[in-house]
């Protein structure tokens, strides 16, 4: 049994210790970088006895996401973990998964996407699938890896929701960064989880004999209207997952101590004229810029989405109520906006609250490029002088001149 | 037509409507319903060789005194039969209403 203790770890080996702690029934992992040494430390707590768990070696992503989904279907709770083209291969599966209604965990470690061929952080795979219906969070440190992940099953788990959560983590900078941590008990994880329930719904099992998945929609009969009801339901699911989320959140700090924001963090925002928006583990470099700027006078604050899918719209626009510009930080490209993916949201909230205030899109951190204190003082004095010259069209690359 | 399952042993109605795709009831629709050309057989020319019950891939060739011929609940019209008899016994119709 596992007891609460203080370990230093890298934030591959936090997911797989919130995984361990989750007492999946069965995992199955096929290694890519960034994501490797996960699948090793998951493979190592099998062996060692550490995780009771079915390991699956399977030969590749497609084939990891299609076993869990027999395994949830049987009702076992399941964890695996991918990223980069192995999320793409996987598409099909996870594509599948949300109208499933299958509370399966999934940590991306997030990976720029090819071509050009790279190996290293970005968050180009995550936005690229982010709008299938599965739940996305974003890790700002290595603590809130290992937390999110147990917090993730019950999360999916919640009867109002029963969705498909993906735990993200940036490569390289959580993946590979080493600290220290906290790992909770054995015991205070089982109390805070409760016993499982994943296939009261839709089952394989010889005892409910239902077919599942059979042919739905078609132009005539109860086909449209059963198959709008499907994909309201999946809706519904989305945005219960707003309140559970922060529900889960607060259970969670007050069983351990830990508060995490759980959609939208508002860093020095209150008496703030504008503020820079991020996501992910690059926030802690931006949080010193903002402390510097703040130390000059400068009246800047910081908003950080945690809870990417569903968007936390009420959230994001309480935020943005606050400030008179912003400067919203990507680390992935929407090729289809010449801008970055979380700027295309951040525009969307704003017109949702009627705030038409300038709002400029950055991209850096494109395949393993570092953002640094220096990188966030350039956002922080550029959308500064947004207030009184408006946002240019195009993107600022963070990177272009490093 | 639907038929409930002979012994329902969980209450579907349970489950929230709209959550997922399950069905729970046995429609017994059969693929002949949208058949648009059925197999004819030709009596004098089959020497119930079975090729056509082999290659059937719905399994629907019934056996008779001197002859094969398919079942038309079940035949969804593919000709496959038509195609492979060595004897040139069957020919594809087509249905008209």
């Amino acid at each position: 049994m596992i007891t609460a203790k203080t370990i230093v770890c890298d934030g591959n080996e936090a997911a797989a210790w919130g995984a361990v702690l989750s007492r999946p029934d069965m995992v199955a992992v096929y290694p890519i970088t960034p994501q490797s040494s996960l699948a090793e430390y998951l493979s190592q707590f099998i062996a060692d006895g550490i995780l009771d768990a079915e390991l699956l070696d399977v030969e590749g992503e497609h084939s990891v996401l299609s076993v869990l989904h027999g395994a949830a279907l049987a009702g076992a709770r399941t964890y695996t973990a991918t990223c980069g083209q192995g999320l793409a291969f996987m598409f099909e599966p996870y594509f599948r998964t949300p109208p499933l209604r299958l509370p399966i965990v999934t940590s991306l470690v997030t990976r720029d996407g090819i071509t050009p061929q790279c190996v290293w952080g970005g968050q180009q795979d995550a936005m690229t699938v982010k709008d299938v219906g599965w739940v996305h969070m974003y890790c700002e440190t290595v603590q809130e890896v290992l937390d999110t992940l147990i917090m993730a099953y019950r999360i999916a788990e919640h009867r109002q929701v029963m969705l498909p959560v993906n735990v993200n983590h940036d490569g390289n900078y959580l993946s590979y960064g080493v600290c220290r941590m906290e790992l909770p008990g054995q015991a205070e994880v089982d109390a805070f989880l409760g016993p499982k329930d994943i296939n009261w719904h839709v089952a394989l099992d010889p005892d409910r004999p239902m077919a599942v998945d059979p042919l739905t929609g078609g132009a005539g009969g109860p086909g449209p209207a059963l198959f709008v009801s499907y994909r309201k339901g999946l809706c519904d699911g989305m945005q219960h997952a707003l309140r559970v989320i922060e529900e889960v959140h607060d259970e969670w700090a007050l069983r351990f101590g830990r508060r995490w924001a759980p959609l939208v963090e508002e860093y020095k925002l209150d008496d703030a004229d504008f503020a820079i928006v991020t996501i992910g583990s690059m926030t802690g470099a931006a949080k010193d810029a903002v402390d510097q700027a703040r130390a000059r006078g400068e009246r800047v604050g910081l908003i950080k989405v945690k809870t990417f899918r569903p968007f936390p719209i009420e959230a994001m626009v309480r935020a943005v109520s606050k400030v008179e510009a912003l400067g919203v930080v990507d680390r992935a490209v929407s090729f289809g906006w010449n801008s970055g993916p979380l700027h295309q949201e951040v525009l969307g909230a704003l017109y949702y609250g009627r705030r038409p205030i300038p709002a400029i899109s950055f991209i850096g951190g494109l395949a393993g490029a570092d953002l640094t204190v220096g990188h966030f003082r350039r956002v922080i004095e550029q959308t500064a002088a947004a207030r009184w010259t408006g946002p240019g069209q195009a993107p600022i690359w963070l990177n272009e001149n490093d | 037509m639907t038929i409930k399952q002979s012994r329902p042993p969980f209450d579907a109605s349970t489950i929230p409507g709209g959550l997922c795709p399950i069905a729970t009831h046995l429609t017994t629709m059969l693929p002949g319903d949208w058949r648009a050309e059925r197999p004819i057989v030709d009596r004098d020319s089959c020497v119930k060789c079975a090729t056509c019950w082999m290659y059937c891939p719905v399994q629907c060739i019934t056996e008779h005194a001197a002859w094969f011929e398919a079942d038309l609940r079940v035949c969804k019209g593919c000709g496959i039969c038509a195609t492979e008899c060595p004897h040139r016994a069957i020919v594809m119709l087509e249905e008209t209403k």
